[in-house]
């Protein structure tokens, strides 16, 4: 009986300490809005993050844009072959990833390669009182560390999706068209003449938008609210890690539940 | 003196963490000018005393009065504002590793004031002379010693002219010619700026040479307090034991544990 209790008792912790999480990640959140001002202003601030989360994941989201674009390739030729149809290849390529592939791989990308790296940061800083002594010289953390590295992350992610669609395409390309000898027009006048500008490019942007403000949000928060220790911290980025990596995900589908409703 | 001669007033200051009371009712005057040493052993609540008279935590019950006004009291703009005119040296110095040592120092003047980056290049090549480190102005805070990296991050406190600078352990940690050399630093910067210093540490040779005047904590209450001369004198247990730096006394040696007889001879009897 105890142990029913007891293992009541446990799922229960776990769901209020869920809860309570995430009303204190919206306060989080809310702040960090509220004191955005200088983040937003200050251009050099901005810029250096600008840096550390986008510039620094090019290499990272340009190769791996490109891998997935050609094995889109390989795959979509061998499928749409057998229906005689290898010439719409471009449209798949592009239609998975504007939609889809682009903004979910690239965010999941990008939390492990800048969301990891924005949590350990601030997580180290808040540990070696680097957080406290800019406290005690007036200075706000959240506006002067944590807002422009989540606006960093916030504007970096669309571009790097961007980015890593194009390379995408251009992989699917160099499979189809150089490789397999799919005909050059008829590769992209199919992509031209199926993807249309709102619902699809438009609508995978502001989908890497999104993914940019959880992610960035979940970094930033987890960094800030990490234990101040050495474990603390490394417990802190694997959250970063793995929260993003269901949230991009969950996110993804109820984003695409809404935007490509009755399309067909 | 009146009131008006004390910087830091705190009354029947209480602080507890979570059921744990730390500080059981603190009765403290900072007098203005003066370096003001506050000792114990590791654990007293000296760090959490600090904290309480900087505004980084809120009393139990209680209050502080820095300058007149309540610290628990202010708004977050008014504890900022006042925090502007205080000065903090953390234990390990919390340097901003991204930033060179000059970058560091001229980060609150940065922040805080419009000056003209050639002004604000003097200013901080004066503070970092003052500390001696005006050569190391281009290193990392990576490469500096443990007592270079506290100098820098006492030159950094003093930015802004405190008037109130507080000190967290500033002697652990260091060699004893670095050692000396901040203590010097404490005193001549307290002097030369006219501020009030009040400085946590436990090292007392190094305290008795240079303070004005010690309180000393245990259990949360202050049990002694006096003048360098008269701690040297003083026939109070806890101080003797202190500054003798005695194992056992009414500090005990051994952590509240059972029974000895009981521990180590309890199986035998069963």
């Amino acid at each position: 009986m105890s142990r029913v209790l007891d293992m009541l008792r446990f799922l229960g912790g776990q769901v209020i300490d869920r809860v309570w999480r995430l009303g204190r990640a919206s306060c989080f959140f809310l702040a960090v809005l509220m004191k955005s001002g200088a983040a937003l202003l200050r251009f050099s601030l901005l810029f250096r993050e600008i840096w550390f989360a986008g510039v620094l994941s090019l290499l990272i989201i340009l190769v791996s844009g490109l891998f997935v674009g050609l094995v889109l390739g390989l795959q979509g030729y061998e499928i749409l072959q057998r229906y005689g149809s290898a010439q719409a290849l471009g449209t798949m390529v592009a239609l998975s990833l504007l939609r889809e592939l682009g903004p979910v791989v690239a965010a999941l990308l990008f939390a492990s390669r800048a969301g990891s790296a924005i949590t350990a940061e601030i997580g180290l800083m808040k540990a070696t009182e680097q957080l406290k002594a800019m406290d005690m010289m007036a200075v706000d953390p959240v506006a002067r560390v944590v807002a422009p590295r989540f606006w960093g992350g916030v504007i970096s992610m669309p571009i790097l999706a961007m980015l890593f669609s194009t390379m995408g395409i251009l992989g699917g390309w160099l499979i189809g068209v150089v490789f397999l000898g799919v005909d050059d027009g008829a590769f992209w006048s199919s992509m031209r003449a199926s993807v249309d500008f709102r619902h699809d490019v438009w609508n995978g942007v502001f989908k890497s938008v999104i993914f940019g403000v959880a992610v960035s949000l979940i970094a930033v928060f987890e960094g800030y609210y990490s234990e101040p220790t050495a474990e603390g911290v490394s417990r802190a980025i694997t959250r970063t890690v793995v929260t993003s990596a269901l949230v991009i995900l969950a996110l993804d589908f109820v984003l695409t539940s809404f935007m490509f409703k009755g399309m067909s | 003196m009146s009131d008006d001669d004390f910087l830091v007033n705190i009354e029947n200051l209480r602080f507890d963490y979570g059921d744990r009371p730390v500080l059981r009712g603190i009765d403290m005057r900072i007098p203005r000018g003066r370096v003001v040493a506050i000792m114990g052993g590791s654990g007293c609540g000296k760090t959490t005393l600090l904290r309480l008279i900087s505004g980084q935590l809120r009393p139990t019950a209680g209050t502080v009065r820095v300058a007149g006004e309540a610290i628990s009291e202010m708004s977050h703009a008014r504890l900022y504002a006042f925090r502007r005119r205080m000065g903090m040296l953390f234990q390990f110095g919390a340097l901003f590793t991204d930033l060179s040592v000059f970058d560091n120092v001229a980060f609150p003047l940065r922040e805080h004031t419009d000056l003209p980056e050639d002004m604000i290049r003097d200013l901080t090549l004066m503070k970092l002379q003052a500390v001696g480190l005006r050569g190391a102005r281009d290193l990392m805070p990576s490469t500096l010693s443990g007592g270079m990296a506290r100098r820098v991050a006492l030159a950094r406190a003093i930015a802004l002219d405190p008037a109130l600078i507080m000190y967290d352990e500033p002697f652990t940690g260091l060699d004893p010619i670095s050692l000396g050399v901040i203590g010097q630093l404490i005193r001549q910067l307290n002097d030369a700026l006219g501020a009030t210093s009040i400085m946590v540490t436990h090292d007392v040779q190094e305290s008795l040479r240079m303070v004005d005047y010690i309180y000393f904590i245990s259990e949360g209450r202050v049990v002694a307090e006096g003048r360098p001369e008269d701690v040297r004198d003083s026939a109070d247990p806890f101080v003797h034991q202190f500054v003798a730096a005695k194992a056992d006394g009414p500090v005990s040696y051994h952590f509240p544990a059972p029974d000895m007889a009981a521990e180590f001879l309890g199986a035998a009897h069963v």
